[in-house]
């Protein structure tokens, strides 16, 4: 089970946070700040793993972007690559070459999107079309809403 | 273009949403901030103060917002505010207006209000229940993006209450026939029997369908269930082996994954070239809990394991990611032979792989499996030294690691040249480590005395100062109980690597190591048999030598310890040059180092009124027998352990001097000076822990003995009186607190214990004696050595003062920076004194002091009032031509009568008079005070030269 997921910059600044563990405020951010610490100081040659508590970090870069997983002793590091990786290509596939900027501006999409592909720290669903699908069924919901919301304003509804 | 038809739905639509949006953000002035507006804003802070205001201020505004509660614009304010949180700024006051947008009936405003509550809600008592009506509420929606909504919150906070009460729904949304929903209920159950175990009996019924679906969510979050229910209790594992719906669960999965890898390709699921990798790898899994330690179960998976083995593309990570996690399950089922040479085989091909990622994973794996196969592992150990050269530091510290489990009596010799190989050229923070597991290797399985000998010397050259204490202790120890030719050749070879060490001061261990062979076995180095036709140094060269650590100022106490013993030991091994020795060691008597200082009052006592003792006391240290029992086993207590070796190694060896001591007592009386030497060869110049242990483990053992021959009581009087003894001259001693006090208490206690050794060992020739006769027959029996101790207290005494019989100085020297600072900072007693400050009980004052090329000024702040005096901090200023250095104060809290001592380094530039500023800061009560003064009047100094 993934424990936590964290996407920050190259600058240290935090871009999304998902924590599937109850920790509190004041742990998140001492977590937070001493991984960002610790990955921003790796260099690149070395591997993508860090034994770190009693759990294993998984990070990988993307461009500016470090995401990195917090997951048990009994899961497989290598196939967290791999969810990330898809997490990435979700993201490439809704925003259209996902970069850096989308995900600060569209933060709450990106949050969406990974709310799609895990819950509760473990796969949901395995299908990349399966996801945006529901994501595009759900952003279609809200913009009806806002047309509703408008007429009604205007009292044509 | 649709214009034919005249009419575009979408295109219409569009614009008349347009439009609508404008007119509504006209109308409704003023609007608050948009989400993007603020990112941009924040974005645009140039500094970290510019964003905290642009923060503080939206934050001010959100508040008032919700204070009024103001709905329309709740979803965007909270939006904007989840945004803050990320930048880690506070937004608990957000719980509650999330918590009323989950309650509201649009759909944007739950899902915004859902991650709110996701990102801002804790475990929090009071807030539970609200959120879990909202959830209870949104789990009977007929929109199925709500339930799915409510479900990923539930899966990502659902707490051990809020598993209860909501356990019931998500069991029946288990059930629902919309796959949407279902997966996600799956996964909530995972998350709530995570949560609260006993709830998994509610769940079982559902599972049974899971398994026989199509859809891979389905397949990917029941198995994940599945898994975690086994891993939580064996009666449920038990239950899918024996029953899971019409089929048994192995043979379903193993279906499942079969048509994975030859079903062929299904673009929805395909990941470069494989199917579903995130399934594949869930199912392996679990087939590897069913397989544990089941033989039936194992049998029915062993033909899907050889298959998914042999038949997965490795070009990519993802194929190696299902290689890994097959080799995983092979390893921990009851698997055929061949399959685990077969799953061997692939982490030695990953051990090949130019992606480091899959080579670390591949030594992590082996290293795992290194107990169970190792034949199968040894295959590849040219490929796991090789990754010793890594340029990963994680891989190569996994790679030694592997190397260490890999040794055996066939291979030591190769390994260790490795070894030795990558020890030279190893990160500090390898060395010490790597060093201590090649003396264990070398303990275990040493094909000759001699090789063991070489390998040791080698480790001490090659791994310098990282070499942990255990291997000193351990050479020695080794070195001690080897045949006489070994010592020989030993010596030589130690006394050949000093010479070639041209940088001793980077190899002390070495340094320690050789002094101790040289002084123990001198005569034998010097004129014993010299059958490998070393050359021999003459004595005076030999002397020089000593004579260059000693006065060598980056030679650390400890060795100097070590090497001032075995000058006194080869004063008698020697011919000519004992008048060298004894100026040499005299020279110390007026050391800055109190325990050297001691040592070289002590050694003189032994070329002046105690001649005739020498000899005697300095014999030969009798081989130390005991080995560590973990060297063969590696389970007893006190064993060695990787974790904590300096403890166990230190402890061990002088466990087993006391043992020894303690065999040979009795025969004669060089057991004191064995015992004083104990303390270098167990201790270092400050691991004070380790020596009063020591100390206390001699007291106990004594105490044991002498229960054989005399009542308690007895003992006790003994004590008693040799206490008293010692003390007496501390008390005329000057009182002239130093640092390091605590060292010197617990040689005291070391001499007691020796004191004690000895006085039994000298009342051995009276044995038979009742025990009030014993007392009685110490001054006449044992006089030479009660006399001789005396003088040791004596000297002790004189040498400083230093025990003052209480054991608070133990604390004092753990901190030996400390300590240190209260040498350096006490001024010397006739300068003239400038009082600074002398305010609310606050006495500041300054004691100037030209040296040589700067001026040093000793800043003593004494605290003449009631209150505790907190946070202090001592700020000076001087003019320009002037250069301030502060050394770090003593401390940052003034007690009622505290003191606190800081020196000030200045150098003048120019001829200028020193004034100076000082700002002085405290806390009483919390509350901050800050004194500003000014002071003159300060010596003149040279300008310093260099400038």
């Amino acid at each position: 089970m993934m424990l936590f997921m964290l996407l920050f910059s190259r600058q240290g600044k935090l871009r999304l946070q998902k924590w599937y563990m109850a920790y509190p405020d004041k742990v998140k951010k001492k977590i937070t700040r001493e991984l960002v610490t610790t990955i921003l100081a790796r260099k690149p040659k070395m591997c993508s793993f860090l034994e770190w508590k009693d759990c294993k970090i998984v990070y990988k870069r993307y461009a500016s972007l470090y995401f990195c997983c917090a997951i048990e002793q009994n899961d497989n590091e290598l196939l967290t690559l791999e969810i990330i990786h898809r997490y990435v290509e979700l993201l490439d596939k809704y925003f259209g070459s996902v970069c850096e900027l989308d995900i600060i501006f569209n933060f709450e999409k990106a949050y969406f999107i990974l709310d799609e592909l895990l819950i509760g720290g473990e796969i949901q669903e395995t299908s990349k079309k399966n996801v945006l699908k529901a994501i595009a069924s759900q952003d279609l919901l809200q913009e009806d809403e806002a047309v509703e919301g408008t007429l009604r304003d205007i009292g044509l509804l | 273009m649709n214009s034919e038809h005249g009419f575009n739905p979408a295109f219409n639509m569009a614009t008349i949403r347009q439009a609508f949006t404008e007119a509504v953000e006209r109308v409704r002035m003023p609007t608050p901030t948009r989400l993007r507006d603020l990112i941009r804003q924040i974005r645009a802070a140039r500094t970290a103060a510019e964003e905290r205001a642009v923060v503080n201020k939206e934050c001010a505004y959100i508040r008032s917002t919700f204070r009024e509660e103001d709905s329309v614009w709740r979803c965007r304010n909270i939006a904007k505010l989840l945004y803050i949180h990320m930048l880690g700024y506070p937004a608990h006051f957000g719980q509650l207006e999330c918590l009323k947008l989950t309650a509201s009936t649009r759909f944007t405003d739950k899902r915004i209000g859902y991650l709110g509550a996701m990102l801002l809600l804790d475990e929090r008592q009071d807030v539970h229940l609200l959120i879990t009506n909202c959830l209870k509420n949104d789990l009977n929606s007929s929109t199925q993006f709500v339930v799915g909504l409510a479900l990923c919150t539930l899966g990502a906070i659902a707490s051990p209450e809020m598993a209860r009460d909501l356990a019931s729904e998500v069991e029946r949304l288990m059930k629902s026939p919309n796959t949407y929903i279902r997966k996600k209920a799956t996964l909530c159950a995972f998350r709530v029997i995570r949560r609260v175990p006993e709830l998994m009996e509610i769940f079982l019924p559902a599972t049974r369908s899971l398994l026989s679906e199509k859809n891979h969510g389905i397949l990917i979050t029941g198995v994940t269930l599945i898994t975690e229910m086994c891993e939580n209790s064996s009666d449920t594992l038990m239950h899918f082996k024996k029953d899971s719906g019409n089929r048994e669960i192995v043979p379903n999965l193993v279906r499942i994954l079969k048509n994975l890898i030859l079903g062929g390709y299904s673009p929805e699921h395909d990941v470069s070239g494989v199917s579903d990798p995130f399934l594949q790898v869930k199912i392996l899994r679990l087939l590897r809990i069913l397989g544990h330690n089941d033989p039936d179960a194992s049998e029915a998976m062993n033909d899907i394991l050889a298959q998914v083995a042999t038949n997965t593309e490795t070009s990519k990570n993802v194929g190696n990611t299902i290689l890994y996690e097959t080799v995983l399950s092979i390893m921990d089922i009851r698997s055929e032979g061949g399959l685990r040479v077969l799953a061997v085989n692939i982490l030695g091909r990953f051990l090949l792989n130019s992606d480091k990622n899959i080579r670390y994973v591949a030594l992590n794996t082996l290293l795992r499996t290194v107990h169970a196969d190792t034949s199968a592992v040894q295959r590849h150990r040219t490929t796991i030294l090789e990754c010793l050269k890594d340029p990963d530091v994680s891989i190569r510290r996994r790679a030694m690691e592997l190397s260490f489990a890999l040794i055996n009596a066939q291979n030591i010799r190769t390994m260790t040249k490795e070894l030795l190989l990558f020890l030279e050229k190893a990160d500090a923070e390898f060395k010490a480590q790597c060093s201590s597991g090649m003396i264990l290797a070398a303990e275990r399985y040493s094909p000759t005395a001699r090789w063991h000998l070489d390998t040791q010397l080698s480790v001490l050259i090659a791994a310098g100062n990282y070499v942990r204490d255990d291997v000193v202790s351990s050479t020695i120890q080794l070195v001690s109980s080897s045949p006489v030719s070994e010592q020989t050749y030993i010596t030589n070879r130690f006394w050949e690597s000093l010479q070639v060490a041209n940088h001793c001061e980077d190899k002390q261990p070495l340094l320690q190591v050789a002094v101790w062979a040289i002084g123990e076995y001198g005569d034998l180095f010097m004129y014993g048999s010299n059958e490998d036709e070393f050359e021999r140094p003459t004595e005076s060269d030999l002397i020089a030598v000593y004579h260059k650590f000693l006065t060598s100022a980056q030679v650390s106490t400890t060795s100097k310890q070590y090497a001032l013993v075995s000058l006194a030991k080869l004063s008698t091994r020697l011919q000519q040059c004992v008048e060298e020795i004894q100026a040499l060691i005299t020279s110390f008597g007026s050391h800055l180092n109190v325990d050297l200082q001691q040592r070289g009052v002590e050694f003189t006592q032994l070329f002046g009124n105690y001649e005739q003792l020498r000899p005697a006391l300095l014999e030969k240290m009798p081989a130390m027998q005991i080995s560590r029992i973990s060297s063969q086993n590696g389970e007893s207590s006190g064993s060695f352990d990787d974790n904590s070796p300096e403890w166990n190694g230190t402890e061990g060896s002088g466990n087993a001097l006391i043992e020894s001591n303690i065999n040979t007592m009795g025969e004669n009386t060089n057991i004191l000076l064995d015992l004083l030497g104990s303390t270098d060869l167990s201790a270092g110049a400050s691991d004070l822990v380790v020596a009063t242990d020591l100390s206390n483990a001699v007291h106990k053992k004594n105490t044991r003995n002498a229960n054989d021959i005399a009542p308690v009581s007895n003992n006790q009087d003994l004590l008693d009186l040799l206490d008293l003894d010692m003390s007496a001259p501390a008390l005329s001693a000057t009182t002239t607190t130093l640092g390091g006090g605590g060292d010197h208490s617990s040689n005291m206690n070391n001499m007691l214990a020796g004191l004690d050794l000895g006085g039994f060992g000298g009342l051995d020739s009276t044995a038979g004696t009742g025990g009030q006769g014993r007392i009685s027959s110490l001054p006449t029996n044992g006089n030479d050595l009660a006399n001789m101790l005396g003088g040791l207290g004596g000297v002790g005494g004189g040498g400083g003062g230093l025990i003052d019989g209480n054991g608070g100085n133990l604390l004092g020297d753990l901190n030996p920076t400390a300590a240190s600072n209260n040498v350096t900072v006490s001024p010397p007693q006739n300068a003239p004194k400038l009082t600074a400050l002398d305010k609310n009980g606050l006495l500041v004052e300054l004691v100037p002091v030209i040296g040589n090329d700067c001026m040093k000024i000793f800043m003593t702040t004494t605290n003449k009032s009631d209150n505790t005096l907190e946070q202090y901090l001592f700020k000076a200023a001087v003019q320009r031509s002037f250069n301030l250095q502060m050394l770090p104060p003593s401390g940052y809290i003034l007690p009622p009568g505290g003191v606190i001592t800081q020196e000030i380094q200045v150098v003048a530039t120019s001829n200028a008079v020193l004034r100076m500023r000082l700002r002085i800061q405290y806390a009483i009560d919390g509350q901050q005070l800050v004194e500003e003064t000014e002071v003159s009047g300060f010596p003149q100094q040279q300008p310093s030269t260099s400038e």
